[in-house]
């Protein structure tokens, strides 16, 4: 039976069907109510919630929990985030899965708590040091908080990686109706944890390579990783692409605005798409350039003054002009807006 | 002289300076040190270093205590990050400064399990301070060793926290002058002045007495943590005589001469907690607690027929904070979700609410929704003037205005739509609750738009508001939004002293 519930809080209940035994974080708007429902719902089923120092040993409790094999998360928005890094690119260089959220706020700085989508070169291209990849989701509704923090977890666990939920203020505030469904999670067996016992005590876990064959073998390794993720990992939703002559692009609470978009200019005649990364990394590249294999025009919008759109350019090798509309801030722009920009720019085209 | 009295001399002239010969290798190392790149006969500490004492004082005491497989060796970043080259135990290197953090997590995932975080002074005193004090202030039961040598040994030479006064390192090249560094930070006393830990004590390998005493505090302290009792600390004063440009009988003397004054050995904390009352957690199974309906709670509640006369229908609901605005919406939302409709509730949240105002926006609709956010809405309800005048001229043109007040403002210019008035706050105040004003208008918003069921909004009501005299008075206040719509605008005409009918 559906249920009311807001995004954040979404979040943890996926969390906690995907079997995530472990909470650690540390409180910032517009991401606490994802912290506030973790310590409501995780000691009352047995699970572990702690409220660490800072980001910092949040992340690093994160590494903790999962070296010895629990799934565990934290969540935050943009400053803590910016924290994690080095956690974060320790836990890839340990192979270590963990989910983490990011609520993007605006930034830079301490910028303000309002819904951006500015975070996306940190997360998707990577943010802390060394050559690793996070994976990357995209959710855009409440029902996808808690379906792709599911699929998060499965996805760390079968890589061996990070992965991260890139929502915004907007997502995780929003309340719409939650259909979650009960099933014990089947967690796979890791012979690689450290768990105090005769038969993980020889297990290491270390992201330290002395010797530069040695590390490169082993950056060598995360890279097959990413090429396979790379193949076979990449999700997207269109809207009204099959005879589109523009298409939208866009990610998150974005892509819901885009979609009224498409339906209002089709209303007038205009045949509009949607395209819809939901995993940012892998970037579903081979989808989007069939999208817009047959568009005149392709424009991505963005809370952010470009960002996703280098990706889309990236994909699409110059073969379709791509434009950019951004809102920062924390504005989010309306339908109106929008379908304004796409005749302003289709306008142009004739 | 033989090789044998030759070496027999050698050792009691090293013991005589205070040097302790171990040439029997515990067990709990590996044998043979393959996880080395080269010379895995040896270890990578320079001679006479202290990490190799402690490393041999800790396996000797897990060995003698039995707990091999049970433990959970954290390395930090420092010379000991190899740690796990030689513990045949599990092993997990952390980030430079965060071993208490990772060590923190790995023990509560593992509650049985002994769980040791290794350090060295800058690793735990600069970058991992708030770490370790974290750590200790909650009495995780972990035991962390603290090597103190006065210095960065794995960067070559830089100043520790601990690094003595005029002391010279390679970023104090004038010596440690307080006047720039500050003073050595002493880090048993500020963690012993924390409630939670169980065991602090400091010691130093400097002799064989000292080295002794080393050993029995590692021992106890590993032992406290098999024995649950909490947080154990044990800080060594440990030489590093390559940086300090000592050989290691200088280096020993020096950690007596200098280190030991200025960080006394004590014992700083030894004692056992009183028990502590904790607030008990309630325990629930995964679908209780995720508010999930399982199919064994009976069947699905049927949903109400209605037929929506529209295919998107938006709201705003828009007021000052504690009028009840966001709750207002939400209910929407819940009906409409409850008749089956998809729906979508976005609120105004932060600052914006922290100055007293909060609003949001209502998306009923029998499609998937696209943006929640409504710039058009069918129907806005103000509860408030600031309200009405911030978001009036924003309603769809022929949509519809509930304003909670008697009358409009004199000056208000009227927008594009119908505005009805309605004294829902003071209906409210007589049912008993002004908190009911919200009810009051969702009676009025129901009966006037028949957006959504009244049946539903009953239903919605008694599940979603657990107070019993609320109930009551909501119910009432439901009724009474719906009569105002009937008796007052529905028959007759009301006038506004502005002239404005409806
Ligand atoms: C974030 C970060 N900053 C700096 C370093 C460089 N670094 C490695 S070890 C170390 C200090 C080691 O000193 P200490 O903790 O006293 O251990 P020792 O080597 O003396 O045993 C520093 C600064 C690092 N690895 N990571
Ligand atoms: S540099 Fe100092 S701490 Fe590091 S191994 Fe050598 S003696 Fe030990």
């Amino acid at each position: 039976m559906r249920q009311l519930c807001k995004g954040n809080v979404a979040i943890v209940k996926g969390a906690i069907l995907a079997g995530c035994k472990a909470y650690y974080g540390y409180p910032i708007t517009p991401a606490s109510e994802i912290a506030e429902a973790a310590a409501l719902y995780f000691p009352q089923v047995g699970g572990t919630f702690l409220q660490a120092e800072s980001e910092i040993a949040a992340i690093n409790m994160v590494y903790g929990a999962a070296a010895t094999g629990q799934r565990v998360m934290s969540a935050s928005s943009g400053p803590g985030l910016s924290l994690m890094q080095e956690g974060i690119s320790y836990c890839a260089g340990s192979e270590l899965p963990c989910v983490i959220v990011d609520i993007v706020r605006g930034g830079p700085g301490l910028g303000n708590i309002a819904p951006e989508q500015s975070d996306y070169f940190a997360m998707v291209k990577g943010g802390g040091h060394g050559c690793y990849r996070n994976f990357v989701l995209a959710p855009a509704s409440v029902q996808e908080m808690a379906d792709l923090t599911v699929l998060a977890f499965e996805l760390a666990d079968t890589y061996r990686n990070p992965a991260i939920i890139l929502a915004d203020g907007f997502i995780g505030q929003m309340m719409e109706p939650l259909e979650l469904d009960y099933r014990e999670a089947k967690l796979p067996e890791k012979p690689w944890a450290v768990q105090g016992t005769h038969e993980t005590r020889k297990n290491v876990i270390s992201s330290i390579f002395l010797e530069p064959d040695d590390l490169e073998a082993h950056i060598r390794k995360l890279e097959a990783k990413y090429i396979r993720a790379s193949r076979l990992e990449a999700r997207h939703e269109t809207f009204e692409t099959n005879d589109a002559e523009v298409l939208l692009v866009g990610y998150g609470i974005t892509s819901r605005v885009l979609r009224s978009a498409v339906e209002m200019a089709r209303r007038e005649g205009l045949k509009a798409g949607l395209f819809r990364p939901i995993t940012l990394w892998p970037f579903p590249k081979e989808a989007l350039r069939k999208a817009a294999s047959k568009v005149s025009k392709v424009l991505v919008v963005e809370l952010s003054n470009g960002q996703m759109v280098e990706d889309v350019r990236l994909s699409l090798e110059g073969k379709v002009p791509v434009e950019f509309y951004g809102r920062t801030g924390g504005n989010v722009p309306s339908v109106e807006e929008i379908h304004s920009q796409l005749m302003q720019r289709v306008m142009s085209l004739v | 002289m033989s090789t044998d009295t030759k070496l027999d001399a050698q050792a009691s002239e090293i013991l005589a300076a205070g040097y302790e010969v171990t040439h029997s290798k515990s067990p709990l190392f590996y044998d043979h040190y393959e996880r080395k790149a080269d010379l895995q006969q040896q270890t990578h500490y320079c001679p006479g270093c202290g990490h190799g004492i402690a490393h041999k004082l800790i396996a000797e005491a897990l060995e003698e205590l039995g707990l091999q497989d049970k433990t959970i060796f954290v390395s930090p970043v420092g010379c000991s990050v190899f740690a796990y080259y030689y513990f045949d135990t599990g092993n997990v290197q952390m980030a430079h400064g965060r071993a208490p953090a990772g060590a923190t997590a790995i023990k509560r995932a593992c509650p049985g399990k002994i769980v040791i975080s290794y350090q060295g002074d800058g690793d735990l005193a600069a970058i991992g301070t708030a770490e370790i004090i974290h750590a200790a202030n909650r009495g995780e039961n972990i035991t962390v060793f603290f090597v103190n040598n006065a210095i960065y040994g794995m960067t070559g030479g830089q100043m520790a926290p601990t690094t003595l006064v005029g002391q010279r390192s390679t970023t104090s090249p004038f010596g440690r002058r307080p006047i720039n560094e500050g003073f050595p930070m002493h880090v048993c006393e500020l963690i012993a002045s924390l409630e939670a830990p169980a065991y602090i004590e400091r010691v130093a390998l400097s002799d064989n007495k000292n080295i002794m005493k080393a050993r029995k505090a590692i021992r106890k302290a590993l032992e406290l943590q098999r024995d649950g009792v909490g947080f154990s600390f044990v800080e060594i004063l440990s030489p590093c005589p390559t940086i300090w440009g000592k050989d290691p009988v200088e280096a020993r003397k020096w950690i007596a001469e200098k280190m030991i004054p200025q960080f006394p050995l004590n014992v700083f904390r030894d004692h056992k907690h009183d028990p502590v009352v904790n607030n008990p957690v309630p325990h629930h199974t995964i679908p209780e607690t995720l508010e999930i309906q399982t199919t064994d709670q009976g069947p699905r509640p049927e949903l109400p027929k209605h037929q929506h006369h529209f295919q998107q229908f938006e709201i705003k609901v828009a007021g000052f904070g504690g009028q009840g605005v966001l709750l207002l919406g939400q209910l929407l939302t819940e009906m409409g979700m409850r008749e089956g409709l998809e729906v979508s509730w976005l609120p105004s949240y932060g600052p914006e609410m922290r100055s007293g105002s909060a609003h949001c926006h209502v998306c009923l609709s029998k499609n998937r929704i696209g943006t929640p956010l409504i710039s058009h809405p069918d129907v806005l309800v103000a509860m408030n003037e600031i309200s009405l005048r911030k978001f009036a001229p924003q309603v769809a043109s022929g949509g519809l205005i509930l304003y909670n007040a008697s009358r409009l403002p004199e000056d208000f210019e009227l927008p594009q739509a119908r505005v009805i008035c309605i004294p829902a706050s003071e209906i409210a105040d007589k049912l008993g609750s002004t908190k009911s004003t919200n009810i009051v208008m969702m009676g009025a918003l129901l009966e006037e738009t028949e957006c959504l069921l009244t049946a539903t909004a009953e239903g919605v009501l008694e599940t979603k508001v657990k107070k019993v005299e609320l109930k009551e008075i909501n119910r009432k206040a439901l009724a009474a939004g719906h009569d105002f719509i009937d008796h007052y605008v529905r028959v007759g005409a009301v006038t506004q002293p502005d002239g404005f009918a409806y």
